[in-house]
């Protein structure tokens, strides 16, 4: 196979090859090959026409059932990508999960770089739909690391509680989560240990395999709330994620505790950076500086991030595209939470709330998860300065309503900027 | 086709350290068999429609052990994994079935005449009798490796041959995906209904993709006649009824599969079975018979006994609670049922059923009177 993303784990000096030559011709070759990409997978096996195979989607509400019409399901349904990955892997979650009661799943995942390639009939419209109108084919995704373009961002404690920044990152020319073998899942965890090890300074830290790690240890990791723990959620089982738990899984932080990788969780890496308190500005530079250091660690072994500049940084599940990026504080909000104009402010200002457990999970109290919506579009800089303009006015918000002063609901601030 | 194991070509780029599975932790009859040696010898085939050994194992795998049972710890895609992989699959068989070795012949008896008495077991401590089995026809993949094309088919051939059974075995199907409110109900009510399958050793190879699609209920109108399509197996056939008329359940059974096959046959199409395995279904602990016949039975001084396990074991009987497996018994309320599956016909293991329930109510009477029971003690069967 001559794909250029071919996967042989020995071939570390063909991928550092690769990213001598830029990220743009590397672009530009993803986009060229399309058609070698397309044919380079082997015959998927099929005793049924397309008709007797296509999932029955009727009771389904995500955002695959909405664009997988039977005509792209049969334009599809044969092709695999060079490491063997196929259309009805991508779409299983989706078909397992008919829809979710508080959100829209996205409900498909990619097994490796290419899938995004091979299955653009499908993935383009999901990614469109799912990030309110990007069209992968036209846009460009601009990556900004750029901290001290920042401005504010160290919000009144009186509300904010903590702050914390999220993102992930794969590593080119190996499989994701849903479709990796165990050799490979293995060498990202030995990629990411090696990366971390050179980590300096207020990053020093320790990996904790989650295979090896004592009673103690895990006691302490729970305690500090960085414990992930084997996948229950059905849309991440029924994607194969879970698989040979917890071989080759781990979590890395820093002694300070406030920079954390996951390892081989739903994607190969996650990337979180977080503080009690309201300095989201420190957090956010702490979040630039580990993630770039990392990524250096790793290209000085002839290894990358899958990257490329319409989609920006490639992740497992379409939602996570883009920037990956989920800046969030929990905040206090006791009176404007109870304002029916609450939601719309919200909207508005192109922010997200969830409860204070995460992701499907009610807030406690009046202490929310505020974060941003969107992930892909925008540079991550561009996110955070949303996030933190958006915060400050509801905090500003709950001080007028404190004050028995009425408040306003803002104009909507644009989304591709 | 389960998740990311259908490139195994591109896997043989690593070696076989690389992606040997870390069963340092586990407890199931695949971790005890499946060496380093025996995955490098076997990891690089597949079956005839691309089953790998991954594929095979990953249950096993995903779930390093079970707290009550030693659990198999792989599963068959298609009849031929246990070609294929024969390497693997017969020293489980081995160790699973009691010793059963690659050379033995599992002989099939359903002729219920041969069975003898089961019509009269005490009704005021047997509460109710069931005997299932089930059936996979030749030439489809099993539903860990199925696609949705075939899962449906499987269906189409079964609600056929079942819309044309007659008389007392006369019923009607219902379709997980269609049933009306009213209908899912009345089969819980009745005890009839299935779920998504919740246990982890079922969902990490790969068997509950798709649902609910193909997959349904068909019952006869007496509900004493029941075949559950496409949850673990192909088919999954049970006859149960309240009372201890065990020879009753068990003609019926024998009548319903023989018609049953029968009807398949007038299409085209044979139940996978040879004289070596008997009937292949998805998990090698139900080969051979895949019979597992039981009753419902109060035994509160019995279950006390200090030796109830002891005779159970002696009887090849097996208790579980009557939620069936896994699940703690109720009131003193037990299910015991056969712990054979291969190496005895269906008539053997019945007859064992009987006589061991039989034994085990003499004592549970004994016992209830104060009086010994050393004399009743079994031999080992």
């Amino acid at each position: 196979m001559a794909s250029s993303f071919a996967r042989v784990l020995s071939s570390k000096r063909k991928v550092g090859i690769l990213s001598l030559v830029g990220a743009g011709s590397l672009t530009v070759g993803f986009f060229l090959n399309r058609e070698q990409h397309v044919n380079a997978g082997a015959n998927v096996r099929r005793i049924y026409p397309p008709s007797a195979e296509y999932p029955d989607l009727r009771k389904h509400n995500n955002c695959m059932a909405s664009h997988l019409t039977p005509a792209v399901y049969a334009k599809l349904c044969d092709k695999s990508t060079p490491n063997g990955y196929t259309l009805d892997e991508a779409i299983q979650t989706g078909v397992d999960n008919p829809g979710h009661p508080f959100i829209k799943t996205v409900g498909m995942v990619a097994g490796d770089e290419e899938s995004y390639e091979v299955f653009a009939d499908l993935f383009n419209p999901v990614i469109k739909e799912r990030h309110n109108g990007y069209d992968p084919c036209t846009m460009k995704h601009p990556t900004d690391l750029d901290s001290s373009k920042i401005r504010g961002g160290n919000f009144d404690e009186k509300y904010v509680l903590s702050s914390r920044v999220r993102t992930g990152r794969s590593i080119r020319g190996l499989s994701l989560p849903p479709a990796c073998t165990r050799a490979e899942r293995r060498e990202v965890e030995r990629v990411v240990i090696d990366a971390v090890a050179g980590l300096k300074g207020d990053l020093a830290g320790k990996y904790y395999s989650l295979t090896l790690m004592t009673d103690q240890e895990q006691q302490q990791l729970i305690d500090d709330h960085f414990l992930f723990d084997k996948p229950v959620s059905p849309l991440l089982t029924c994607a194969g994620m879970a698989r040979d738990w917890p071989d080759a899984r781990g979590i890395w932080h820093n002694n300070e505790k406030t920079f954390l990788v996951w390892v081989n969780e739903e994607d190969h890496t996650r990337v979180i950076s977080m503080e009690k308190g309201g300095n989201m500005k420190r957090v956010f530079e702490r979040f630039c500086k580990g993630l770039l250091e990392v990524e250096r660690l790793i290209q000085e072994k002839g290894w990358e991030f899958m990257w490329n500049e319409h989609l920006g940084y490639i992740l497992t599940c379409p939602s996570n595209l883009g920037t990956g990026l989920r800046a969030g504080v929990h905040v206090t909000l006791p009176r404007l939470s109870k304002d029916p104009r609450f939601p719309k402010i919200l909207d508005n200002l192109r922010l997200q709330k969830r409860g204070t457990g995460g992701v499907d999970t009610a807030a406690v109290g009046s202490t929310f998860d505020i974060s941003n919506l969107d992930r892909l579009g925008q540079s991550e800089v561009q996110l955070v300065q949303t996030v933190i303009d958006g915060v400050n006015y509801l905090i500003e918000c709950e001080k007028r309503l404190e004050k028995g002063q009425d408040i306003k609901i803002p104009a909507p601030i644009s989304q591709f900027k | 086709m389960p998740f990311g194991n259908s490139h195994n070509q591109l896997k043989m780029n690593n070696s076989c350290e690389q992606e040997y599975p870390d069963l340092s932790k586990h407890n199931n009859y695949m971790a005890k068999v499946l060496k380093p040696a025996l995955y490098e010898k076997l990891r690089s085939k597949q079956t005839p429609s691309g089953f790998t050994l991954d594929d095979v194992i990953q249950t096993g795998v995903d779930n390093p052990g079970h707290p009550f049972i030693m659990t198999v710890g792989c599963v068959a895609g298609d009849e031929e994994t246990y070609e294929v992989f024969k390497e693997l699959l017969d020293p489980i068989i081995q160790d699973r079935h009691g010793g059963y070795k690659p050379t033995d012949k599992h002989k099939t008896d359903l002729n219920p005449s041969n069975l003898k008495g089961g019509d009269d077991l005490d009704s005021n401590y047997v509460l109710s009798s069931r005997v299932r089995t089930g059936r996979s026809i030749r030439g489809f993949c099993l539903p860990p490796h199925c696609s949705r094309g075939e899962r449906r088919a499987v269906e189409k051939l079964s609600v056929e041959a079942l819309g044309a059974l007659t008389g007392d075995l006369k019923g009607k199907y219902y379709a997980l995906k269609n049933m009306t409110e009213a209908e899912q109900q009345q089969l819980i009510d009745d005890h009839f209904l299935f779920d998504k399958p919740v246990s982890p050793l079922l969902l990490a190879s790969g068997m509950a993709r798709d649902w609910p699609d193909a997959r349904g209920i068909w019952h006869n109108d007496n509900k004493t006649f029941l075949v559950w399509v496409n949850e673990e197996d192909h088919l999954r056939v049970i006859s149960m009824q309240k009372g201890g008329n065990m020879k009753e359940v068990f003609t019926r059974f024998c009548t319903g599969l023989t018609k049953i096959e029968e009807l398949f046959k007038n299409k085209g199409h044979a139940f996978m079975w040879n004289e070596h395995l008997g009937y292949v279904l998805t998990c090698p602990s139900n080969l051979g018979t895949g019979l597992r016949a039981g009753v419902h039975v109060k035994l509160p001084n019995l279950s006390k006994y200090r030796q109830f396990e002891e005779v159970l074991k002696r009887l090849r009987l097996q208790k579980r609670g009557t939620g069936g497996v896994d699940t703690a018994a109720v009131g003193g309320v037990f299910d015991i049922s056969n712990a054979d599956r291969l190496g005895f016909s269906e008539v053997e293991l019945m007859q064992m059923v009987v006589d061991g329930v039989k034994l085990l109510i003499e004592m549970e009477k004994r016992l209830e009177k104060g009086q010994s029971i050393d004399d009743l003690m079994p031999a080992q069967k």
